[in-house]
């Protein structure tokens, strides 16, 4: 952002001159893309006004769009839950001082990582459906959650280990000091915060999980972009419906990207190791806290 | 153990994962060069271009990569009816590669502008000193050096995209790895956890070397300061 600044001069005359034509030209342009675009739907039909009535239905929000957005809350909720246990579980065991299960540990989360998440969707949904160890119905959304929680749990395993070893040498002295054992300082003063520091970094990926929820698509489970697509088909107007479930993401992740960028700026206080100056506002460290 | 075996020759593994190796690498192509023309924007000095790049990077990145990829099939092919080819499985493999790129440009962008916070504001500073104006100045001296600092964090956006292009069954790609493990499965539902296993170890050798690549890569090529 620095450099944002000063890659450019404070602009003289013919600069500012510059600067107002190529402003012009930039939002012609930018308005010419959204004119093709909007130009190309309606050539279609797609802004006709029955295209869009659907939606200030009761019926279609009660049906269709409600049940969906709750159905992708709750995998998307449950997800988050269990892969925080599991990234806290496994991040700690890459910290173990136990040679085995750091390497255990480590081992999972990197092949975790490295496999996509549709796969694992796909493959505990059909061995789940046809193994018969749960309800048929029920095999997707734990297919979902099992998969949202093995790849994000891997990445969170790894925020914690890169917070924990972010954190200054003198805490786990400190801890081992006053007499703690190696895992009772890790638990008791590195991990908790190490938690406060990656707080930004795990709600980015909370975005992540949620967005990910829709890969439920693929394999029937009834969240939002599979009801939507419903909807579309039943009302003959499957581009409005998509455009409004992709808006019903947009906002929520947008408000949760927002939360996560302001939290990095207020926990900067607490996380940099800098010591508050006497002229420091001092409502920041409350709010921080 | 021969069951296992029989499968390989029913189905072509190797060709569906390479399905996945062609959509990655286009959309890796064409989702760098709209994520600098998107970076440059947003470090630009011309506001419209900043909120346009703003509004882009927003608006790709918050929205699911399934919801991208199946507009491509069911807005853009069934009822636009845009073809990017005369071939019917060409056209949908056009649209997805499109969808990927359009989703990874955002992260792209935001890769690339990380990577010009890293370049010390003395740089940009001396290259006005030089009398550059915007565009060589970033051309010449900001980009190259952002790039090197940029490696690591392009090099998880490509991870993430080779990884992503599985996503593309939403788009009715029906030939990619995804799709064609869920045959397989669905066929031999009794090989179901060595099915899985081949298609994993399938990605963990795509991407463990890119990992490790990148991170030398970015290590070796930092600009020392």
């Amino acid at each position: 952002m620095s450099a944002q600044q000063v890659l450019f001069d404070a602009p003289g005359p013919k600069a500012r001159r510059i600067i107002l034509i190529s402003n012009i030209v930039g939002v012609l342009i930018v308005l010419a893309i959204l004119a093709w675009i909007i130009s190309a739907l309606a050539g279609k039909g797609q802004l006709a006004a029955s295209m869009w009535t659907p939606f200030l239905e009761s019926r279609t929000w009660q049906f269709f769009i409600l049940p969906g957005l709750l159905n992708t809350l709750k995998a998307a909720g449950i997800s988050i839950v269990t892969a925080v246990v599991f990234g806290l579980i496994f991040g700690v065991g890459r910290l173990s001082h136990s040679a085995p299960i750091r390497y255990v540990s480590g081992l999972v989360v990197e092949v975790l990582r490295a496999v996509p998440v549709l796969l694992m969707m796909i493959f505990f949904w059909l061995a789940l459906g046809s193994s018969g160890a749960v309800q048929p119905q029920n095999a997707p959304l734990i297919a979902v959650v099992i998969a949202l929680t093995l790849y994000n749990g891997s990445v969170i395993a790894e925020l914690v280990r890169s917070g924990v070893h972010g954190l200054p040498k003198g805490q786990r002295e400190a801890g081992m000091a006053i007499g703690l054992t190696r895992n009772q300082s890790l638990r008791n003063i590195e991990v908790p915060q190490a938690l406060i520091a990656m707080l930004p970094a795990l709600i980015s990926q909370f975005v992540v999980i949620l967005k990910d929820s829709a890969l439920g698509f693929i394999i029937t489970y009834p969240e939002l972009l599979q009801f939507t697509r419903r909807l579309g088909v039943g009302e003959g107007n499957v581009i409005p419906s998509l455009f409004v479930a992709a808006a019903i993401f947009i906002v929520i992740n947008f408000a949760l990207s927002t939360l996560a960028t302001r939290l990095s700026v207020l926990l900067s206080f607490r996380t940099k190791g800098r010591r508050p100056s006497p002229k420091d506002p001092i409502v920041l460290t409350p709010a921080a806290t | 153990m021969e069951n296992y075996l029989s499968l390989f020759q029913t189905y072509d593994v190797p060709a569906a994962f390479w399905v996945n190796i062609q959509l990655s690498f286009w959309a890796a192509i064409f989702a760098l060069v709209i994520g600098t023309v998107l970076a440059l924007f947003r470090i630009s000095p011309i506001p419209s271009l900043q909120l346009f790049g703003a509004a882009y990077v927003n608006i790709f990145r918050n929205t699911p990569l399934t919801i991208i990829l199946a507009f491509g099939f069911l807005g853009l092919f069934s009822v636009m009816q845009i073809s990017l080819a005369s071939d019917l499985t060409v056209s949908l493999f056009r649209i997805a590669i499109v969808g990927l790129a359009l989703y990874h440009a955002a992260f792209v962008c935001e890769a690339i502008r990380s990577g010009v916070n890293t370049v010390p504001l003395g740089q940009a500073e001396a290259a006005r000193a030089i009398g550059l104006s915007f565009l060589p100045a970033a051309r010449l001296i900001i980009l190259p050096q952002a790039f090197r600092g940029a490696i690591a964090p392009l090099g998880n956006v490509l991870i993430a995209l080779i990884k992503n292009s599985t996503v593309a069954a939403a788009g009715s790609v029906a030939t990619e790895s995804s799709g064609l493990m869920k045959t397989m499965i669905e066929f031999r539902s009794d090989l179901v956890v060595p099915i899985f296993l081949t298609f994993a170890l399938g990605f963990v050798i795509l991407v463990i070397p890119i990992g490790l690549l990148t991170t030398w890569a970015s290590r070796r090529l930092a600009v020392a300061r």
